[in-house]
């Protein structure tokens, strides 16, 4: 049969909904062919897996020479819960960890502030000083873990305090691993977590780039974050778009600083979300391999190969878990997990079933993990790299999501950057438009979600829910009061002083810090020197 | 009517005791409700604050710089209420009045009222309404009542133009001056800031307006400043409160504050006189529903719209010189 | 002039997630409501202060932090202390459903769990935000006064009879 035959054949048939299109609005046709990637170059746009342009994969062999790491973010109550959870996790198998840290300890808050009431340990683990973090890791060895810690405004602080833990586990920075979020940018966009106005943090980044280029050098310093601008709400497009332009802004801050491109790019790393729709999350982490190579090499001129690799965390998305039914949520987690291997992740959380209520039970955090070795010993699709590299479909879509990020790219330039497009709203705008039209897309029904608009149930589900008792925050308070009693205060304040004096010069900020955390001075006590020289950030109203 | 005139009478009271809730409550109700006879009891104790405007496109940093300019007056012990103007949705007719985000170093200051209005969609009626308001906030005490709104058309103008000092607002990409003086934004303008001044493209904007305003007619003895501000950094705020002060004072001197509050007293009775025979009009003398059961045979072009106006207007002469003459 | 309804929407305490807050503002806007926004990271007492200056019928707080226990009561208690218990509190987020149950004894009049869609909220607020705006109006004393006289007079009937 003739293609233009079929292709009235296919018209005749009925279907049966009026609109196809990606959970991001994207129309999707009846049936792809090679006619969708005439304009395709194998060389060129494909290419093998550990080369150029590295749409297949940044490594050679892949996950059949190493799977990814199973790395689930967690953390909560005080450092002594979490560091029991820890070592829980690890027995169980995972590789990695990830620290998820309370809300005050998010902003740069001790637990005795007033804005902690009623936050402390909530979502995530309380850490005012260098002591919280010596029980944190209490046991874990640092030279045999990697760490990551989704941490931004004072993620130079965190970062320090590890640092010393690992001193006195003796064990140098120079082969610690791990990775810090530490990406402002997307925080001013979508996750609003800040302190400082943008360009004191984006001076902050520079310290820690050149700070950590020197002295720990197998640290990613930066996880370019989407997962955060999709959680807000925005489409699949938004999130590749947004994220890269941030990337290439932190690489132009680089640079200006005064380092070679190929100095600090290695050591960035990005972290994505993968969300309902299967094929378009493939392609956009494929896409987004293709963009950072190309520009990377082209537009940044960076030499070392390693420079080009998009190397990325993904995180199943939690704004997709249903509070309705929820175990549904282990099978969405799936699907999610499956589209973020096959899209070729370096590391992978899972969601837990019960996240919608509060954070994850013992056994609701394992099912998650177990998701993932399920896919990487049962499944079999770790045996081959990139199984759907060639699909017409995936192929077309990778370059659609491609171009369209160019578009995005000019859009900001024309507003004049990243920084002042935040300025502008443009971003802020452009997510919460997308999330409120897919909310409309929901109670209008062309797009569903099961248990929420379509198969829905009267009964409440009956789960089990982790509860953080407000005995912690009592804990955290009393903890703090006694180190604040105990340390030699005259020695803190001087250290606190002279961090003051290196904001004000303009000299890195990264050694005071460090000087500052051995003299156990607390998270707070650091943030509001800064704050008292780099002010705090307001931030626009953009519907 | 006496319970009610003692409710009104109690609230009053509790108005000018600056009490909060009461305002708010009284503003609604002046806000959404034929509310002139709440007017006419607070009107008395009115009539000793200083009404500013600030005006100017979205994103020139208004809420930033009301904020900033609030701050010090307080600074200075004055009470200030703020009024803080938005477009409703022509759609729906709901708003998202997003103001206070900007203003929230001010939100537990006790010699503060903040208050979000949305223009609910009654062009003509706008301009009142926020005159009403301002009227309860002058009663309830206020030294000081900044009022804030988008520049971006007739209405903004008017409203500007309930003021004593009006203050222009733009920033350096907000671009050009020429859309502003399209705007009609400048002749309004008693003092032009630049805010933003430490973006890229300020100072060719400071040339740009320092050149218009010297084509501009002048008005006597008041020369108009054309300032600078970053009002994120509280920089150029000092200078402007300043401005606005010697504004004021230039007024006083000059004795055009009580001409011009005068000249906006007739406004207001013109209004009111064309307001409520507006009303009458349509309710009692020429009933909407009588027209509209002409509407058919206009429609065919059996009937014509302008004699019909014609014979009614006559009528409704006829009626008001029978009664008046 | 028209009678509107006016919401605040705000976001308490260190949370920074305001995709549901801001969604749910637009909804209400698109519903014709007056909402006024108050942006992150408001201090239980500003939230207050700001709800009694807008004279709004409705606070709607949204909360995903877990601090939920902590910010319901302490609004409720400041809205008591400023003479306006009337103002309805509604809120919004990952609340349990035995501290929803809690909440909602001491006051809190709604609480929509995940996925609720806007306009279950919407219509929650349309039927349940009408309050006096004013001072009692005449007339339904009058009502008032009609109706007491007739119930009087029947009970007068049936104790004859």
């Amino acid at each position: 049969m003739k293609k233009e035959e079929w292709y009235e054949k296919s018209k005749t048939c009925k279907e049966r909904n009026t609109d196809f299109s990606t959970v991001s609005g994207v129309p999707i046709k009846v049936l792809y062919t090679p006619d969708d990637i005439a304009d395709m170059e194998h060389d060129r746009d494909l290419g093998y897996p550990g080369e150029f342009p590295y749409v297949r994969g940044v490594y050679t062999n892949m996950y059949r020479g190493r799977l990814w790491t199973m790395r689930q973010f967690s953390g909560f109550g005080t450092p002594k819960d979490t560091n029991r959870r820890y070592k829980y996790l690890l027995g169980h198998g995972q590789t990695g960890l990830s620290v998820a840290f309370d809300f005050p300890t998010l902003y740069g808050r001790d637990s005795d502030d007033s804005f902690a009431h009623g936050e402390v340990g909530k979502c995530g683990v309380a850490i005012d000083s260098l002591r919280d973090m010596e029980v944190l890791f209490d046991g874990i060895p640092l030279d045999r873990i990697s760490t990551s810690m989704t941490i931004n405004p004072p993620a130079a602080m965190l970062l320090a305090m590890y640092i010393v833990v690992g001193e006195k586990q003796n064990i140098p920075a120079q082969i610690l691993t791990g990775t810090i979020q530490n990406d402002m940018l997307k925080e001013y966009q979508a996750q609003k977590t800040w302190i400082y106005p943008p360009e004191p943090s984006m001076r902050i980044i520079s310290d820690i780039l050149e700070y950590c280029s020197e002295h720990v050098p197998k640290w990613n310093t930066i996880s370019i974050s989407g997962y955060h601008i999709r959680e807000a709400g925005s489409t699949a497009l938004q999130e590749l778009a947004f994220t890269l332009k941030n990337g290439f802004t932190y690489v132009e801050h680089g640079i200006k600083a005064g380092l070679s491109v190929d100095k600090f790019a290695p050591r960035l790393s990005f972290f994505f979300n993968s969300h309902l729709d299967f094929f378009e999350e493939i392609a956009k982490y494929r896409a987004a391999r293709r963009i950072w190579a190309r520009m990377m090499r082209e537009k940044y001129r960076a030499q070392d190969p390693r420079s080009y690799l998009m190397r990325f965390h993904t995180q199943t998305a939690g704004c997709t878990l249903t509070a309705q039914q929820p175990e549904n949520n282990i099978i969405r987690t799936a699907y999610q997990a499956l589209s973020a291997v096959l899209g070729g992740t370096q590391s992978l959380h899972t969601n837990s079933m019960d996240e919608t209520y509060a954070l994850p039970t013992e056994k609701a955090a394992k099912i998650a993990l177990r998701t993932q070795q399920l896919l990487a010993y049962e499944s079999g699709v770790a045996h081959t790299i990139d199984p759907l590299g060639g699909s017409y479909y995936i192929e077309s879509l990778t370059n659609e999501l491609e171009q369209g990020a160019y578009k995005y790219f000019e859009k900001i330039d024309k507003l004049g950057g990243v920084v002042r497009a935040i300025d502008k709203g443009f971003f802020q705008k452009e997510i919460s438009r997308s999330a409120y039209s897919y909310q409309k897309a929901l109670e209008q029904k062309t797009k569903y979600h099961v248990g929420v608009n379509i198969f829905e149930e009267d009964e409440k589900a009956e789960i089990e829910i982790l509860k953080i008792s407000p005995q912690v925050e009592k804990v955290q308070r009393s903890q703090l009061k006694k180190l604040k009693r105990d340390r030699n205060g005259k020695r803190v304040r001087e250290k606190l002083l002279m961090l003051r004096k290196a904001a004000s010069d303009g000299e890195n900020l990264m050694p005071r810090i460090l000087d500052c955390v051995r003299e156990y001075a607390t998270l707070g006590e650091m943030c509001n020197t800064l704050k008292e020289e780099f002010g705090v950030y307001h931030e626009p109203i953009i519907f | 009517m006496k319970g009610r005139q003692r409710e009104t009478v109690k609230g009053i009271r509790a108005l000018l005791a600056g009490e909060k809730r009461t305002i708010a409550r009284i503003i609604s109700a002046v806000e959404s409700e034929d509310s002139e006879e709440i007017l006419e009891h607070i009107f008395p104790h009115s009539g000793s604050a200083y009404h500013v405007g600030i005006t100017g496109p979205p994103g020139a940093g208004k809420s930033t710089l009301v904020s900033a300019i609030a701050k010090r007056l307080l600074g200075k012990r004055k009470k200030v209420g703020i009024i803080a103007v938005d477009p409703s949705s022509p759609f729906s007719g709901g708003a998202l009045l997003g103001d206070r985000v900007r203003m929230t170093d001010l939100a537990l200051d006790e010699n503060v009222f903040i208050r979000s209005m949305a223009s609910r969609g009654s062009l003509g009626g706008l301009a009142q309404a926020t005159k009403d308001v301002a009227l309860v906030l002058d009663a309830a005490g206020m030294d000081y009542i900044l009022i804030e709104t988008i520049g971006v058309g007739q209405v903004e103008l008017d409203i500007a133009q309930v003021c004593d000092t009006t203050v222009v607002v733009l920033v350096p990409e907000s671009g050009d001056s020429i859309q502003a003086m399209k705007a009609g934004l400048l002749e309004i303008a008693d003092i032009m800031v630049v805010n933003k001044g430490d973006r890229e493209g300020c100072e060719r904007l400071l040339t740009e307006l320092k050149f218009a305003f010297e084509m501009r007619e002048q008005k006597v003895g008041w020369d108009y400043p054309i300032l600078k501000t970053t009002a994120t950094e509280d920089e150029g705020v000092e200078e402007l409160v300043v401005a606005i002060e010697s504004h004021a004072s230039y007024l006083s001197k000059t004795g055009r504050l009580e001409d011009e509050r005068k000249k906006k007293l007739l406004l207001r009775i013109h209004e009111l006189i064309e307001k409520r025979i507006r009303f009458h009009l349509k309710e009692n003398i020429m009933p909407e529903r009588d027209i509209i059961k002409l509407l058919d045979k206009m429609y065919e072009r059996k009937l014509n719209p302008y004699r019909i106006a014609g014979q009614i207007a006559r009528r409704i002469i006829r009626l008001a010189d029978r009664r008046f003459v | 002039m028209i009678s509107k309804i006016r919401v605040l929407v705000g976001k308490p305490g260190l949370d920074g997630h305001d995709r549901g807050a801001k969604v749910v503002a637009a909804a209400l806007r698109d519903a014709g409501m007056e909402v006024i926004y108050t942006g992150l990271h408001q201090t239980c007492e500003s939230i207050v202060e700001a709800a009694v200056q807008e004279d709004v019928h409705v606070i709607g707080l949204s909360i995903l932090s877990g601090a939920h226990m902590t910010i319901f009561p302490r609004i409720l208690k400041l809205l008591r202390a400023s003479k306006a218990k009337d103002i309805m509190v509604i809120g919004g987020g990952i609340i349990p459903a035995d501290d929803m149950k809690k909440l909602q004894r001491i006051g809190v009049h709604k609480l929509f769990g995940p996925g609720t869609p806007t306009s279950e909220i919407v219509d929650w607020i349309k039927d349940n935000a009408v309050k006096p705006k004013r001072p009692t109006t005449r007339k339904k004393k009058s009502v008032r006064k009609k109706v007491k006289k007739q119930v009087r007079k029947k009970i007068k009937k049936k104790s004859k009879g």
